[in-house]
């Protein structure tokens, strides 16, 4: 085990490079950096404290046993961690096992979401452009998401068309892209 | 995404995890055709992301961090469990795994094989030159060689020297014959004239009963181009300057 310390503002890659060599305060530094952000998602998804915790740990605890899942040139790492924790705590939800293909989570986000800075940049963002969203198709967007509702589960739940609920969601997807595009 | 509009709702909707059944076998068999599609897929994932940053609930209790870093030390690099959705490959990559193995090994034994055989056929190749090395030396300098010094006809024999010096080497072979015997509590002492400085010193020798007598590689400083050589007669312990008269001496070709 190397007991080398990460130097404090090291970028995220180079932190997951000494993950891959067996620094254990890289998860650490990691952990400081994201935790809220994995904790907060998996505890809206399961609403219950404890099972978050367990997700949270088993987020970073994957990080550690498998760093190259992340590929730092094709995204950021705080939206892959919250992906990865969404995906395990609506396997939680609904009582399977892990199915959520971890390699498959590419996501090109744009913002940097490294400083804490960005990271309140882009939440206050992000909850800017839901609030101004028509009630029903945040909705959909947030059962889709944190409940890992299907489209026909929502239409059944909402009682709306099958066509509306499906346009609903992708034109909510794409005022969250045009808005971090700008 | 212009032309593929038919699966423009059903990417968003794939991207979230909502979509099953026919129409998601529908939207995968064309995903592994449309590179576009593809490319959307991923950017509406990216989208999606963003919504995880939505939330803003309370911060983890300090205990899950000690919980982590403890599992972590559990789990030192290179003994970690692999991946759970790899482990029911597990078997079938444990024979491929196998496989490469044995085909590696196979290629690195048939390289140590060649290699083995070329170090065989080198050393015995050096074991025969040094064979021929040491019958030379041993029948140079063997104590009971016959040597004949060849003169012409009806000369009578007189005392002669050979030198073979290799200066790169500072390698020197010396042989004499017919040699008279060096006067009492002294000995002939062999010299090095360089081709500028002082005479060195190159062995000292006392000849056989037969007047004969050998010097094999003497001490001798490195690379000193030879002049030629000379014997006088010293103290059987040598000495550093050559004591005149130069009884013997010869220039090189």
């Amino acid at each position: 085990m190397s007991p080398t310390e990460p130097r404090a503002g090291l970028s995220d890659a180079a932190l997951v490079a000494a993950i891959r060599s067996g620094t254990e305060s890289a998860v650490a530094e990691l952990y400081d950096r994201y935790s809220a952000v994995v904790y907060s998602v998996s505890l809206r998804v399961l609403g219950d404290t404890g099972a978050a915790e367990d997700v949270l740990q088993e987020v970073f605890l994957q990080l550690w046993r498998n760093p190259d899942l992340f590929d730092s040139s094709r995204g950021n790492l705080a939206p892959w961690l919250a992906v990865i924790a969404r995906n395990r705590s609506i396997d939680v939800l609904r009582k399977r096992r892990p199915e959520s293909d971890v390699e498959g989570v590419l996501l090109p986000v744009e913002p940097d979401m490294a400083g804490d800075a960005d990271r309140a940049m882009a939440m206050t963002k992000v909850r800017t452009v839901l609030g101004g969203m028509p009630e029903a198709q945040r909705s959909a967007l947030e059962m889709a998401y944190f409940e890992g509702l299907s489209h026909s589960e929502i239409s059944e739940k909402t009682g709306e068309p099958l066509g509306t609920v499906k346009t609903r969601i992708r034109s909510g997807l794409l005022t969250l892209r045009k808005a971090f595009e700008t | 995404m212009s032309g593929h509009e038919q699966f423009a709702e059903d990417l968003a909707l794939l991207a979230l995890g909502s979509l099953g059944g026919d129409e998601r076998l529908a939207l995968e068999k064309h995903l592994r055709e449309c590179a576009a599609c593809r490319r959307e897929l991923e950017s509406l994932r990216g989208d999606m992301a963003l919504l995880s940053f939505s939330t803003g609930g309370p911060k983890p209790p300090a205990r899950s961090r000690e919980r982590l870093m403890a599992a972590i030390a559990r789990e030192p690099r290179g003994s970690a469990a692999p991946a759970k959705r790899w482990w029911m490959l597990a078997p079938s990559l444990a024979v491929a795994a196998l496989m490469l193995v044995i085909v590696l090994l196979m290629k690195q034994n048939s390289a140590l094989r060649q290699q083995v055989a070329r170090m065989d056929y080198d050393a015995a190749a050096q074991h025969v030159e040094l064979r021929r090395a040491r019958e030379v030396v041993s029948t140079l300098t063997a104590s009971d060689a016959m040597r004949v010094t060849l003169v012409a006809a009806k000369t009578p024999p007189q005392p002669q020297g050979k030198a073979i010096y290799v200066r790169d080497r500072s390698n020197l072979i010396f042989i004499a014959s017919n040699m008279p015997a060096a006067p009492p509590e002294k000995a002939y002492e062999l010299w090095l004239i360089p081709a500028s400085g002082a005479p060195i010193p190159a062995g000292v020798f006392k000849p056989d009963a037969h007047g004969s007598a050998t010097v094999v590689n003497p001490p001798l400083p490195g690379g000193v181009e030879a002049k030629a050589f000379a014997i006088t007669i010293e103290p059987e312990a040598g000495s550093a300057t050559p004591t005149m008269p130069i009884v013997m001496v010869g220039a090189g070709e």
